[in-house]
């Protein structure tokens, strides 16, 4: 039960930021398909493991409440993703452009876009 | 050293023995009566006496069968211990075949372990899961300094481990070259700024006496590691007549642990019941099922919920009023809060931001309550900083949480008025509100990634569950951040069903206090469950071969990420703000290039093992056999490829 939670040395706080992000997740109407269009899923895949976004989100864009949230299928409207990857509030590192270019951006958008919804009726989660 | 020397020390023995002899000669009903049996720590055992021996006559005395080490064993076996795990070394060489052929090798049983790290931390496991403590024997200066890691998680997790390290005191009589290298003046320097007592006895009746000290030290809050240092020629010398006359094993009587100030736990009660959104959070608050008994019952009297911090198993996960998963939240809206031996009750009500500047911000309200109870006021040590930051609380009482509660409970229980017994009945239906809403949440997010190679934390966590759910499991460690899912998904009751961390974060504890933890469960047939993560397997995987060896049931599911996945995100976190990108965070943190085939490696150490498992269908199956496996007795691994938290 949260055994290791001295080793995250700090990074569960990390949440408290990220939360805001998936609250307002949780409040946006709709994604804006037109940002996740103009990106390359496949492009953005890779990104998403270069550039180190896998370490706090997982491969799968799926989240921890140790490091980071959930940022797919559904994110957050593009420019408030596109802010926060630049300027975070919270424990997030920033990526400036200088390491992480808009076009870039825009393909980890697309990748995070895309992923599937969880399947429904999973029997070991009853 | 000159051969002179040699026969010195043979003179030395000689002159022992036939001393010894002497003894004999005078008479001792209670030396032939005197047998080698443990008798329950708090009961007396009558004095000892030794056995007779060769007088020899003018030939030269090369035996001896009363040495030191044999009274050492007598003492230790009143004090019960079941297990005393070490890796072998000649400066305690005596006392090891004392244990193994005087002992009987039972009561202490000699568990073989690969590293002192090993031993120590087996024993630091085995305690949590036990309620006692394991003996550890390390050699000199270098055993000591390879048990060192793990004797301070102990020490961090306020974990009582017994420690007896071998030294050779008298420079004189040391052999040369290695026993010189091995030997030190003060052997217990090295540890003392993370144990509790220590002392280097110079006689056997003195050893009596530190080692009844030891123990009750030891194992009165709060609880830490204690060392005794056992000189060579104390055991393997002849017991001499002077000796023998003087030497019996003291009586232990354990220490009650104390209780809070009853002025304090009145003000506490008064507090609390008052309270409009009170929160209770336990630590290490647990220390016996009593423990989780006593918290239920403060919980249920106040409608209040528990945040538990997860270093002992403080409250059962599916309580309507665990509240862990809206921990955050309670907090920002408490106007009492109850800390139940934190480690960081700063750290609880505050947070601070780990960005170019360090800032940090208050998470509680002006005007809120703290009320601390933990016996860490009452230790003392200062070099190493793992007290954490000053919290300011406006109760504080130095004393053991778990001894403080009844009194607490019954304080609450008589300030309660009809009114805010209602009150408590309408927060306790919106907690359990609360509390389904939060388990829900937590299996929808289980859902995402649920089918995803590299396989998510959260299915293996559930495909391990699925198979336990029925037995009577204990989930005996987890080395690796999986998100607690664990926490958040199964449904833990019983005190033995999590046990905390490491304390002090040394990786490297996982392992063998998941070995030592199985093996306390072993003869109470419980299903030992381990989540054993990559990095905290390299350390000493050789605690692999002593589960193996001494046939502990334990089944060990890796949450293999390929890394040193913590030290990837904090390199990643300097190179970003260092505006450098991070594609090169991988170097000096990742295990790979080449992957490690861990289960050849357990299969080599003499463990079954499977994997690497990469296929999430693959992993059910696999865990059913090596179910069957452990379920014959035997440690089994599976290596699993994992997401990364």
């Amino acid at each position: 039960m949260n055994v290791m939670k001295s080793l995250v040395f700090g990074l569960q706080s990390a949440v408290l930021g990220l939360l805001l992000v998936a609250a307002v997740s949780a409040q946006t109407p709709a994604p804006q398909p037109n940002a996740a269009s103009l990106g390359n899923v496949e492009a953005g895949k890779k990104l998403f493991v270069s550039d180190g976004c896998y370490q706090c989100h997982g491969y799968e864009a799926q989240g921890s409440n140790a490091t980071g949230p959930r940022l797919g299928p559904r994110p957050i409207a593009f420019a408030a993703f596109s802010r926060y990857v630049r300027q975070p509030t919270g424990q997030m590192p920033p990526y400036t452009t200088k390491v992480v270019s808009d076009a870039d951006l825009t393909n980890i958008y697309a990748f995070v876009s895309s992923r599937p919804a969880p399947a429904a009726n999973i029997l070991l989660l009853k | 050293m000159s051969e002179k020397h040699s026969v010195d020390r043979r003179d030395f023995l000689k002159t022992a023995a036939v001393t010894g002899a002497a003894a004999l000669s005078a008479g001792s009903a209670a030396a032939a009566a005197q047998a080698p049996q443990g008798t329950p720590p708090t009961q007396a055992s009558a004095p000892v006496a030794p056995r007779e021996v060769d007088p020899g006559g003018n030939v030269e005395v090369l035996t001896t069968d009363r040495p030191g080490g044999d009274f050492m064993v007598d003492v230790i076996k009143t004090l019960d211990f079941e297990f005393i795990a070490s890796n072998p070394g000649s400066s305690f060489r005596g006392i090891h075949e004392s244990i193994i052929n005087y002992g009987n090798n039972t009561k202490p049983e000699f568990i073989t372990c690969c590293h002192e790290e090993s031993a120590v931390a087996m024993a630091h496991g085995y305690f949590k899961a036990e309620g006692r403590p394991m003996a550890v024997l390390c050699h000199g200066t270098v055993g000591m300094q390879h048990a060192a890691m793990a004797i301070y998680n102990a020490y961090c997790d306020r974990v009582p481990v017994y420690v007896l390290a071998g030294n050779s005191l008298d420079a004189t009589l040391r052999r040369p070259g290695v026993e010189w290298a091995h030997s030190v003046q003060d052997a217990a320097a090295m540890v003392r700024d993370f144990i509790k007592w220590d002392d280097q006895p110079i006689s056997l009746p003195h050893f009596a006496e530190s080692a009844m000290r030891a123990y009750k030290i030891a194992m009165t809050p709060p609880m830490m590691p204690v060392l005794l240092v056992i000189d060579g020629g104390l055991q393997e010398d002849p017991i001499s007549h002077e000796v023998s006359s003087r030497l019996r094993i003291p009586r232990l009587t354990v220490a009650t642990p104390p209780q809070g100030d009853s002025g304090a736990v009145a003000e506490a009660a008064r507090l609390l019941v008052n309270a409009q959104n009170p929160v209770i959070v336990a630590d290490r608050a647990a220390r016996t099922p009593a423990g989780i008994t006593h918290l239920i019952s403060l919980a249920e009297a106040l409608q209040a919920p528990v945040v538990s911090q997860g270093g002992r198993m403080n409250f059962p996960s599916r309580h309507p009023l665990n509240q862990t998963s809206n921990s955050r939240q309670l907090i920002a809206d408490a106007d009492v809060i109850l800390g139940l031996e934190l480690t960081d009750f700063w750290g609880t009500v505050s947070a601070m931001r780990d960005g170019l500047t360090r800032t940090s911000r208050s998470l509680v309200k002006p005007g809120t309550k703290l009320i601390s109870i933990t016996a860490l006021d009452l230790a003392t040590k200062g070099n190493y900083q793992d007290f954490q930051r000053y919290p300011e609380v406006d109760v504080a009482m130095a004393a053991d949480a778990e001894a403080t509660l009844p009194a607490l409970v019954e304080a609450c229980k008589r300030a309660t008025s009809s009114d805010r017994r209602s009150a408590f009945e309408a927060r306790g239906k919106r907690l359990a509100t609360a509390h389904a809403s939060a388990l829900e949440r937590a299996r929808a997010e289980a859902a995402y990634a649920w089918d995803a190679s590299p396989i998510s934390t959260a299915r293996m966590t559930m495909e391990l569950w699925a198979q336990i759910k029925n037995e009577d499991w204990a989930l005996v460690a987890e080395s690796g951040i999986m998100s607690d899912w664990t926490a958040r998904l199964w449904s833990f009751e019983k005190h033995y069903q999590s046990l905390g961390g490491s304390g002090g974060a040394g990786v490297g504890y996982g392992a063998p206090a998941a070995v030592g933890a199985a093996l306390a469960n072993k003869k109470h047939g419980r299903l030992s469950v381990t989540i054993q993560g990559d990095g905290d397997f390299l350390y000493a995987p050789g605690v692999w071969w002593t589960a193996a060896h001494h046939r502990i049931p334990l089944l060990a599911v890796m949450h293999n990420n390929r890394a040193y996945h913590q030290e990837v995100m904090h390199v990643q976190r300097m190179a970003n703000r260092h505006n450098r990108g991070i594609t090169r965070a991988h170097i000096g943190t990742t295990i790979d290039d080449p992957n490690v085939d861990f289960a050849k490696i357990a299969q080599g150490l003499g463990v079954h093992a499977q994997g690497p498992i990469t296929n999430p269908n693959d992993l059910g199956p696999a865990i059913k056999r090596a179910l069957d496996v452990v379920k014959r007795g035997e440690p089994s691994l599976i290596d699993v490829v994992t997401q990364p938290r």
